[in-house]
């Protein structure tokens, strides 16, 4: 069944992906086949693929939990939300929460996430900035 | 003798006091990444890549530090393997096989030594297999037009699901899943926005550095998060290794072993689609064969059957650099992730990088000799240094790589749009290894999408828009034929090579990628 449903997405994607290259707009400077040709070509061989999925699925995989499945979606919300408040909150202490909350979930108690989350951040910055000399995101305090 | 003089001519450009440094580095990151189950040589290389850049380091440089990534993990990942049983990537999966019995019975240092001597020779030799057999590979590309590149490419696509591959039909979709990625952007030819939507962001195209770190390296984390899977690799009582010395009668008797081995895997690897897996699969199923036919000692610690796969992985990985440097067409993973190296330096892979940047080919195999005699020290003498690695918990290692690779992205771009789409790649790379779907060609498309589309353009445009002229060289014709063939034969054969392979995984989960 995962097979079938993957199809049917890919097939949607795959006509969507057709019609944005049909409305791409022709330039005075055209070669012979456009910049439309390809990705058609390609958006076909998408619509093919998904066509042979809905025929013939594969065995379905093992799907996690609808636990496992919220903690996934949590975690990629948390580094959502770090990228994002990167520049508002600054490396050291964006890092410390999102390692925290990761090292949390995978099992650490949350006193030792949070001295994990630290040791992470802190070394991190002193590693890559400090001796490295890479560009971190400053925040209000400057690091 | 010209390819000798080359040679030397790349030892001046890696004996200086950086370069060996950042070798050994990258051997040294290379054997952990390999040793931790969870972290293969794709996704190692692919965190460090955009650090490299970052960092300001040159074409040769960047390329020394992770080339030697990329023979490390293949020597690191046998010493989880012996003493776990969890193969520590996957191209390591065949040495469980002898090596874990071998470490049962109270061998597991002799098992060490001997498979860190079997990578050594393994990688040695397809060292100097790919200088040799490099510079013959770019006189035949040198007759290439656009039309027979486009046809290499295809070629590559074709053939990168793999002998191994069960479901073909997967394996193109990732490819053309890649290759609409890489579409997004300006057209370079005529200038127009093509799949944009009017978001400035995308007006650049999507950095395959994203993609590639997303889909490789925080995948993995989700996995680990599925999983719950926070323990440690190791147990501390479990990782006794006793003596490191083999005796000198067993080595002896593995010499023949190493001589097959290698060929095979140096052939695997640069075969389009085979890469490091396919060599140590090869070798140990070749020389079960040839010297244990009655299935008496394989699969009990004979070390024969612990140095050949180590011996096949290890050549295949010097192999695998033959196309990626002379062709530009990369055929297993790692390789592709190393071509996107190249590509950010602006360095066009391929025939002319050997006449317009001989310093840039030469030193990186200078290099690669060098690592290797660095890589037998850190893998013999200095084992008990890497299994202690081991005994750190993933619960701490993996948030460690995920913020490892947003300081990397960051680093490159600065933009939190970046690094949203980033999770959104890893996502989505945890959505396709669930449904079975490859990675590694959604990453070739997107790294070759451009090029294989202007080169299909430029052919156009000679022909004046005859889709003939694509079958037109005898040359063209051949790589089609090829192409058909490596596409349709896992069709038939697939199946039978998959389950071999698939009967000897362990239950644990392997990084993708080889």
């Amino acid at each position: 069944m995962s097979d079938r449903i993957f199809g049917g997405i890919g097939l949607v994607v795959a006509a969507f992906y057709i019609w944005a290259a049909t409305i791409i707009p022709e330039s005075f400077m055209a070669d012979a086949i456009g910049p439309k040709t390809f990705p058609i070509i390609i958006g076909v061989i998408l619509a093919i693929c998904s066509v042979v999925f809905l025929m013939r699925p594969d065995p379905e995989p093992e799907w996690p939990t609808t636990g496992s499945l919220a903690e996934i979606a949590l975690a990629a919300l948390v580094m959502m939300l770090y990228g994002m408040l990167l520049p508002e909150l600054g490396f050291v202490f964006a890092t410390i929460l999102a390692t925290a909350y990761l090292t949390w979930r995978l099992g650490t108690r949350p006193v030792a996430s949070l001295i994990t989350g630290i040791a992470t951040s802190v070394g991190i910055y002193v590693v890559f900035h400090l001796i490295l000399g890479l560009s971190l995101a400053k925040g209000p305090f400057g690091f | 003798m010209e390819t000798l003089a080359s040679l030397a001519d790349g030892f001046i450009v890696a004996f200086t006091v950086q370069n060996l440094f950042l070798a050994l580095l990258g051997c040294f990151l290379g054997t952990l990444m390999g040793a931790l189950p969870g972290l293969g040589p794709a996704n190692g290389v692919a965190i460090l890549i955009p650090i490299a850049f970052s960092l300001g380091l040159g074409p040769t440089p960047s390329l020394i530090l992770l080339t030697s990534v990329y023979y490390g993990a293949m020597y690191g990942g046998r010493i989880s393997s012996i003493l776990l049983n969890i193969p520590g990537d996957e191209p390591a999966m065949m040495t469980c096989l002898d090596g874990y019995p071998m470490a049962q019975q109270g061998k597991a240092g002799e098992a060490l030594s001997l498979s860190g001597i079997a990578s050594f020779v393994g990688a040695f030799f397809a060292t100097w297999g790919l200088v040799l057999l490099a510079p013959q590979l770019v006189k035949v590309a040198l007759l290439f037009g656009p039309a027979e590149y486009f046809v290499l490419f295809t070629l590559a696509f074709a053939t990168l699901g793999g002998i191994s591959s069960t479901n073909q039909a997967k394996s193109a979709f990732a490819a053309a899943l890649g290759l609409a990625i890489a579409m997004i952007g300006v057209d370079t030819q005529t200038g127009v926005q093509r799949f944009t939507f009017g978001e400035m962001h995308l007006f650049d195209g999507i950095d395959f550095l994203i993609a590639i770190v997303g889909l490789f390296a925080l995948s993995e984390v989700f996995i680990f998060l599925e999983h719950h899977r926070g323990g440690a690799a190791g147990k501390a009582g479990a990782m006794q290794i006793g003596s490191l010395m083999p005796d000198m009668a067993t080595l002896k008797r593995c010499v023949p072993t190493m001589g097959r081995s290698t060929v095979i895997g140096f052939i695997a690897g640069v075969l389009p689609g085979a890469g490091a897996s396919l060599g140590s699969f090869l070798s140990y199923s070749l020389e079960k064969q040839i010297v244990d036919r009655d299935g008496k000692t394989f699969g009990k610690g004979d070390p024969r059957g612990v140095v050949a796969p180590e011996v096949g992985n290890n050549a295949a990985s010097g192999g695998a650099l033959v196309p990626m440097l002379a062709l530009g067409v990369p055929g297993s993973g790692t390789t592709a992730v190393l071509l996107a190296v190249l590509l950010s330096l602006n360095i066009t892979p391929g025939p002319l990088l050997f006449t317009n940047n001989p310093d840039v080919v030469w030193g990186l195999i200078a290099a690669l000799f060098i690592g290797n005699f660095m890589l037998l020290a850190l893998n013999i003498p200095m084992v008990g240094l890497f299994t202690r690695v081991l005994l750190v918990p993933t619960r701490i290692l993996m948030p460690v790589v995920a913020m490892i690779s947003f300081v990397g992205i960051y680093g490159i771009s600065g933009s939190t749009f970046d690094l949203t789409l980033m999770v959104g790649f890893g996502l989505l790379g945890w959505v396709l290894r669930k449904l079975d779907v490859p990675l590694v060609p959604v990453i070739l498309g997107i790294l070759l999408g451009n090029q294989m589309e202007v080169n299909l353009r430029r052919a156009m445009t000679i022909s004046d828009g005859d889709w003939t002229a694509l079958f037109a060289s005898p040359l063209a014709i051949g790589l089609w034929i090829v192409a058909i063939t490596g596409f349709v034969l896992p069709i038939i054969l697939g199946r039978r090579i998959k389950s071999g392979i698939e009967a000897q995984r362990p239950h644990e989960a392997v990084s993708d990628g080889d």
